[in-house]
């Protein structure tokens, strides 16, 4: 049962990360949710220092709004001149510098534990448990559910305007489409699943799964519905993947899913090509003939 | 009514005045032409015109108001180099875009959106390419599908950016052949041209352009060769033969 | 902290922002800062893995080590990009989660093993300046030597790659090489700093002062040495402050010196928004006059 709870929660993951990854990768921003997991040690130690508790809530909203905080600042440089990835660099680096220093001078005293912050903790995952409208399940679960929720939502309302806003923003500006307020929506959502999903696999992996099984899924995708069905079951590939492969050498569950997700990225890149050659040569053959 | 009125436009970069002083006055019902040598504010003119630039100083009117996203009066063909086509989507949905501001927020695109989406890529003769993959479509493909999306959004005002920028003859034909008919329904277009060649051929307007407005009115009147001389200043080498006078840039 | 020791501390953390001023700088003209990132995130298998290899925890060995993973999955990235359809933001991303996830997984092997070290990965993200062994600092300033020097012997073929690789491709420069040098120079810096003020202030360091220095210059040998005094100043002031009460970790400071430095560049500099916003008035009253 424990064990399930594991694995339920490796899937919740990769799949909630890999459905948020799809747009990531559509509208290059990979790069921000690689920042938004480090800044959200920033939120986190804010919402300590403010709150003064260690409760999870106010962490989750701590971190939230250092995910926001996060984009808007990156945006703030990039439209006064400076070079986006350089921009990206400036913004997450300083605030986590931030953020260490006000562990030291504020929390030192507190356990705020900074591996588990990067890799989290997945196997403690079924002990902090939740009981709501009479279902006991672990914390873990219930936020990633909830969030998952919310990308759905995020998605059913939204999703043609998204789609539009990110092939082509300026043609989506001069019919009305509300380009600034969906990236600024699409980014919050971005920093939540990053903030459910760290808790048990750390920041380091939900960078990993936001944006690997999204990239793999878009190397043979025709459609962005095809690109969601595959973002999402390669997503949930790698954390059971990466779960048993964990189990079977005694070794990071987090640093292991990590890991496959680069294992699936990397057979899926030479079976398509291997494809696509075999393809080639079949066609150059009938023309032939 | 104009189509187009524009007051004392300026636009600043940092340091440098990019468009200074910019006045024009277009009536509508005309197929127009923006000319100018490059790095002239062509670009950085139909910007400010769409209201992208929040640093511009003037007054732009379209259709007699305010540039208002919302009344979708407007459609716009951007460069085709604006977009990435490694989009995982086919033909057919990039034109269906064209209806969005017409199906409104937080609804699906009806089965008129599609029809009229059908019938807007049968207009530009690619109906066969409905469901491929745009990543595969050839450079006046692309052209096509995007004069597609603007024709199904069923605007009264067009503005293309270069549309005829790397496309090869039989594409450029029905472009233009299009933007005529458009015209003969009474719809008035603007288009960001670079070869000089078509310009008497194609639009009976033309706007000179370089950091202002040298010039604009019919086509005969101001496509001359003094006109052309000022606004490219230098960098023009005409040649006249005897059927009239052939700009060669 | 004796004050000697501070001393070589203060020379140290100099040395090494004047050499990610000036490696930072390169990166920045060509696009690249985030790959840095990646870099140094890259190194952290290689460490793990050089002390599976060999048992050994000598420095040498563990840098060596850093830098064949660094280095390698600065070539991953590029052979992403250029084989998939990948684009250049998705590769780095993956690369460096990637990797490190791997180098976790080595990381949790070593701490298995009877001679781990369980603060192996909190050194890694944040550096032990304050601890270096002399030793340490040694390889330090040699390190930073060798890339200042080797920055200075480049520095006209590297000027032609950046701003003008056809050209250069054109008098028959050997770009791969050049590239590959300034890439090794990179992930030395990496290496080398990582020890001192971790992973990630790594990165600060590369990007923050070549932006704060493009801020005020358009000119290569001017954004060079101002992105340099910046990485060096930053280092000096954050290492004194540190000194100055106890618990407070340098690498944070040392950033958070630089970003300090960025702030006010940003404000205050030639194209800064201060003067972007008076300048803006002026556009406007004379669009209101004419």
């Amino acid at each position: 049962m424990i064990e399930l709870w594991v694995i339920i929660t490796g899937l919740l993951v990769g799949i909630t990360c890999g459905m948020a990854g799809v747009f990531l990768i559509l509208r290059k921003m990979s790069m921000i949710a690689d920042a938004i997991s480090h800044t959200v040690l920033f939120g986190i130690v804010m919402a300590f220092i403010i709150t003064q508790t260690l409760n999870g809530f106010w962490m989750l909203v701590g971190a939230a709004v250092a995910g926001i905080l996060t984009a808007y600042l990156v945006q703030l440089l990039h439209s006064s001149g400076i070079q986006h990835d350089a921009a990206i660099g400036v913004v997450f680096t300083s605030l986590f510098a931030a953020g260490v220093l006000l562990i030291t001078l504020f929390a030192s005293h507190v356990h705020l534990d900074v591996e588990h912050i990067l890799m989290g903790e997945i196997a403690f995952v079924p002990w902090d448990k939740w009981t709501l409208l009479s279902i006991t399940m672990p914390k873990a679960v219930w936020i990633l559910l909830l969030v998952l929720l919310i990308n759905i939502a995020f998605l059913l309302l939204f999703f043609k305007e998204m789609k539009l806003a990110t092939f082509d923003a300026v043609y989506a500006a001069s019919i009305g489409v509300p380009i600034l307020f969906l990236h600024y929506a699409f980014m919050t959502s971005i920093s939540f699943t990053t903030v459910a999903a760290f808790d048990s696999v750390g920041a380091i992996l939900v960078v990993a799964m936001l944006i690997g099984p999204a990239a793999t899924a878009n190397l043979i995708s025709r459609s962005i519905k095809q690109m969601f069905l595959l973002s999402m079951l390669y997503g949930g590939a790698s954390a059971i993947i990466g779960y048993y492969l964990a189990k079977f050498w005694d070794t990071s569950i987090a640093g292991m899913m990590a890991t496959a997700v680069g294992i699936l990225f990397i057979v899926t890149l030479f079976a398509q090509k291997l494809v696509d050659f075999k393809r080639k040569s079949l066609v150059g053959k009938l023309e032939g003939l | 009514m104009n189509a187009l009125t524009v007051e004392n436009l300026s636009v600043a970069y940092d340091k440098k005045t990019v468009l200074e002083n910019a006045n024009v006055t277009v009536p509508t019902g005309r197929l127009t032409a923006i000319i100018g040598p490059n790095g002239a504010g062509k670009s950085t003119f139909l910007k400010a015109i769409l209201n992208q630039l929040p640093n511009k100083v003037g007054k732009v009117e379209i259709l007699g108001k305010l540039f208002d996203p919302k009344s979708l009066v407007v459609g716009y063909v951007p460069q085709r180099n604006a977009v990435d086509w490694d989009f995982p989507t086919n033909a057919l949905d990039i034109v269906l875009m064209g209806r969005y501001g017409h199906t409104g927020l937080f609804k699906r695109p009806s089965k008129q959106d599609k029809l009229l989406a059908k019938e807007a890529l049968e207009s530009v003769g690619m109906q066969e390419f409905a469901e491929r993959s745009i990543g595969q479509l050839s450079g006046g493909q692309q052209q096509r599908v995007f004069l597609a999306r603007a024709l199904a959004q069923n605007a009264n005002i067009y503005f293309l950016d270069e549309p005829f920028a790397g496309v090869d003859a039989a594409t450029e034909k029905t472009i233009i052949d299009i933007l005529k008919s458009l015209r003969a329904q009474g719809k008035s277009i603007f288009v960001v041209h670079h070869d000089l060649q078509t310009v008497k051929e194609y639009f009976d307007y033309t706007i000179l352009l370089n950091k202002t407005i040298l010039a604009s009115g019919n086509t005969e009147d101001v496509f001359t060769p003094e006109q052309l001389q000022e606004t490219y200043g230098g960098k023009l080498f005409m040649m006249q033969d005897t059927i009239g006078a052939e700009v060669v840039c | 902290m004796l004050s000697g020791n501070l001393l070589w501390v203060l020379m140290g953390t100099m040395l090494l922002g004047i050499a990610a001023g000036i490696t930072g700088t390169f990166s920045f003209l060509q696009k690249q800062s985030l790959v840095g990132d990646a870099a140094a995130h890259a190194a952290l298998p290689g460490i793990a893995l050089a002390f599976l290899l060999t048992g050994q925890k000598d420095l040498p060995i563990l840098m060596l080590g850093a830098g064949i993973t660094s280095a390698l999955s600065v070539y991953c990235i590029q052979w992403i990009v250029s084989f998939s359809k990948m684009k250049a933001d998705a590769a780095i991303g993956l690369v460096l989660t990637v990797f490190f996830g791997v180098g976790v997984v080595f990381l949790t092997v070593v701490n298995h093993s009877p001679l781990g070290n369980q603060s192996g990965l909190n050194n890694f993200i944040f550096g032990k300046a304050a601890t270096m062994t002399k030793a340490d600092l040694t390889w330090l300033f040699i390190s930073a030597t060798i890339i200042i020097l080797v920055s200075l012997l480049f520095y006209k073929e590297w000027k032609v790659l950046i701003f003008d690789p056809v050209y250069a491709k054109g008098i028959g420069l050997p770009i791969e090489a050049l590239k590959a040098t300034l890439t090794v120079l990179i992930v030395m810096t990496i290496v080398t700093g990582i020890q001192s003020v971790g992973v990630i202030l790594m990165s600060a360091l590369l990007i923050i002062p070549a932006v704060s220095a493009r801020l005020w210059t358009k000119k290569l040998s001017s954004m060079l040495v101002l992105s340099a005094a910046i990485g060096g100043l930053s280092g000096i002031v954050g290492t004194f402050v540190s000194a100055t009460r106890s618990g407070l970790s340098t690498g944070p400071l040392i950033v958070l010196v630089a970003a300090a430095i960025f702030f006010i560049s940003y404000l205050i500099s030639p194209t800064g928004q201060i003067n972007k916003f008076l300048r803006k008035k002026q556009f406007r009253k004379q669009g209101e006059i004419g």
